[in-house]
């Protein structure tokens, strides 16, 4: 059946030349991408992960991650899973109440961060010119200040209290990683025959940057919203490390935090550092197993040989 | 190299300066408020005594010209920096923030640099080892384990490592930077620059095995690109040596997109030595930071931002001046 349209060597000979986009392309891709085990771990990593956090909020009780809700320093035990930490708060709870806010950070930061590049990058490189001069060199810059450290002076100024305004201070940073993507890309994408093609069959440049250059930078858009969220998560595990985070809702960087400043490590107190810093690894994993595979996406070079 | 090229460089390196000045002279004025007066009535109000609290008030906002209209500022403010002038620490008052900034550098900067350099070279070579021919299936392996490492920040791997190699094992010493009470002597102390180093040692591995797994990454990924180039072939028709092709052929071209992505990241690292430096309680510009931070001791909060910024900007320029060394190119493709 529709099968039979399909390179008879599947997805390997794709042409590298144009991304595959066609409908012909697409389900190639949607063959290709079912079966790559980076993509399909790494997603299955993090979904798993917030599932565990969103559906255990319902079960576990929020009132056990507050301030002598328990005892004080206990280990692990039938009573607490996870032990409690040096104020009496469960870390089980705090891990199963933490892991969705510091996810939320890092989707609010990614998206904002990765529609600022997104539009940035496209205008820049479709446009060229003084416009590109100016997004570019603000990029490269922006990349070149470390981001922590004047998140550190902006959040030192102004205490943040919330979640949700940390991650819109981190946000501030987030959008120079996917423009820089997003820019060269579109550089690229401008240089190929269909552009000219669409301008000829009277399109305007806005309706060629939609239609035509837009669908095919969808990997690299991908790309450049998972490396935001994964340094959004990175910049604000930082910002709390250094006892800058908001303190009020359970996160995952409170928790390795309060485990820092409680020394938890000399005093063997595994419990408490061992699951946020797992948890964290876990997320920092997952992202980049996903935007290794969307790599491989955009540079069919780099797939690995098929059986 | 063309003249051009070298004021184009200085430009962008002035800019990196003033963008992050900028950002430090508007950041404080957009909280609420006389910034000195409310820094003082916090730390008051966090218990802390500040004594002669008004002459300190008053001396701030003489100096910053609080009372100036805002442009005014913003042009005293930049001509202070640029003589390196950041005023004076709350904390360590009447130490100056240069002073404090001055203590700590150095060790940052030899931290950094050191791990850079190795982070860098192990890195590429290894990176472009992966997907080389003659690379043993065993090597390959190891190559991987370290680039899967890549997406672990560096303060997760450095708390790990403290938990690991220096608590549990005992291997080696978790915090300072040189053994308690351990002072140079007169002339040259072998000794000390031993314990120096051996101090250094788990906060360098720290920021090296989280750092090398993004280059292996990047040059792997460039190297995949170079390895279907005709000139390869060419090499290898003409019968050089295998390790001629890899080195001069292979790697020298690979290594080029690599320059321009360490000028990018060294911001990246910087930010995650910082924490490292807190968690190992290395004495450079990072647990500085902290304390400043516990303290609300904003002048050196901003005085070490700028700094580092300042450090970043000038290995940028140093890259950016070897550049066209390395790529010939480089200098006629500007106009």
């Amino acid at each position: 059946m529709t099968t039979a349209f399909l390179p008879e060597t599947g997805p390997e000979t794709a042409p590298t030349e144009e991304p595959a986009i066609g409908t012909r392309g697409l389900r190639a891709s949607v063959r290709y991408w079912l079966g790559n085990w980076k993509l399909s771990l790494g997603l299955a990593m993090i979904i798993g992960l917030t599932g565990f956090s969103i559906l255990g909020s319902y079960m576990v009780d929020f009132d056990l991650t507050k301030v002598a809700a328990g005892d004080f320093n206990a280990r692990p035990s039938e009573k607490y899973l996870l032990g409690t930490d040096n104020v009496g708060r469960d870390v089980w709870a705090l891990i199963i109440h933490g892991i969705h806010p510091s996810l939320k950070v890092g989707l609010i930061a990614g998206v904002l961060g990765t529609a600022v590049g997104v539009v940035l990058g496209v205008v820049g490189g479709y446009y060229g010119g003084n416009t590109d001069a100016v997004i570019s060199t603000m990029a490269d810059i922006f990349l070149t200040i470390p981001s922590l450290l004047i998140l550190v002076v902006l959040a030192s100024y102004i205490r943040t209290t919330t979640l949700e305004f940390t991650a819109l201070v981190i946000a501030i940073f987030a959008w120079a990683g996917p423009t820089r993507l997003i820019r060269s890309q579109t550089l690229s994408l401008r240089e190929r025959a269909f552009v000219p093609l669409a301008k000829l069959s009277g399109q305007s440049d806005f309706e060629i940057a939609i239609k035509q250059i837009m669908p095919n930078l969808l990997p690299y858009i991908m790309a450049g919203f998972v490396g935001a969220v994964s340094g959004a998560i990175l910049a604000l595990v930082g910002i709390q490390i250094l006892g800058l985070g908001p303190l009020f809702t359970p996160n995952l960087g409170m928790i390795l935090q309060a485990a820092y400043e409680g020394a938890a490590i000399f005093r063997g107190m595994w419990w408490w550092w061992v699951p946020p810093t797992v948890a964290l690894m876990i997320i920092f994993i997952s992202l980049f197993l996903i935007s290794l595979a969307l790599d491989e996406l955009a540079n069919p070079r780099l797939r690995e040989r098929a059986k | 190299m063309s003249l051009t090229y070298i004021l184009r460089r200085l430009g962008i390196f002035f800019l990196i300066l003033w963008v992050a000045s900028t950002l430090n002279f508007v950041i404080p004025r957009l909280a609420p408020g006389d910034p000195i007066a409310a820094l003082i009535g916090d730390m008051e109000e966090q218990g802390a005594t500040v004594e002669n609290s008004a002459e300190l008030i008053n001396m701030f906002r003489e100096r910053f010209g609080l009372d100036d209209p805002l442009p005014i500022q913003y042009f005293k403010y930049l001509a202070a920096l640029a003589r390196f002038d950041l005023g004076y620490s709350i904390r360590f008052f009447p130490a100056t923030v240069s002073q404090i900034v001055a203590a700590a550098l150095p060790y940052t900067i030899g931290l950094l640099t050191a791990t850079s350099l190795i982070t860098f070279v192990l890195g590429i070579l290894a990176g472009a080892l992966l997907v080389w021919h003659t690379t043993p299936q065993f090597g390959r392996a190891v190559i991987t384990f370290f680039m899967m490492l890549a997406p672990i920040p560096y303060y997760l791997l450095a708390i790990i490592f403290v938990s690991v190699l220096a608590f549990s094992l005992g291997w080696f010493p978790y915090s300072g930077v040189v053994s308690v009470g351990r002072l140079p002597e007169e002339g040259f102390d072998f000794g000390y620059i031993v314990d120096l180093v051996y101090h250094s040692l788990l906060p360098a591995f720290s920021i090296i095995i989280a750092g090398v797994g993004g280059w292996v990454l990047g040059m792997r990924g460039m190297m995949v690109t170079v390895l279907g180039e005709d000139y390869l072939t060419l090499a290898e028709a003409k019968g050089l040596k295998d390790r001629r092709i890899f080195l001069r052929y292979a790697m020298r071209n690979a290594i080029l997109p690599q320059f321009t992505a360490l000028a990018i990241t060294l911001g990246y690292v910087v930010s995650g030595a910082t924490i490292v430096e807190l968690i190992f309680s290395y004495p450079g510009m990072g647990l500085r930071l902290f304390e400043a931070i516990n303290s609300n001791d904003f002048p050196v909060i901003q005085g070490i931002t700028f700094f580092l910024v300042v450090s970043i900007a000038v290995a940028i320029l140093i890259i950016d001046l070897i550049y066209p060394w390395l790529d010939p190119r480089i200098t006629y493709s500007r106009k």
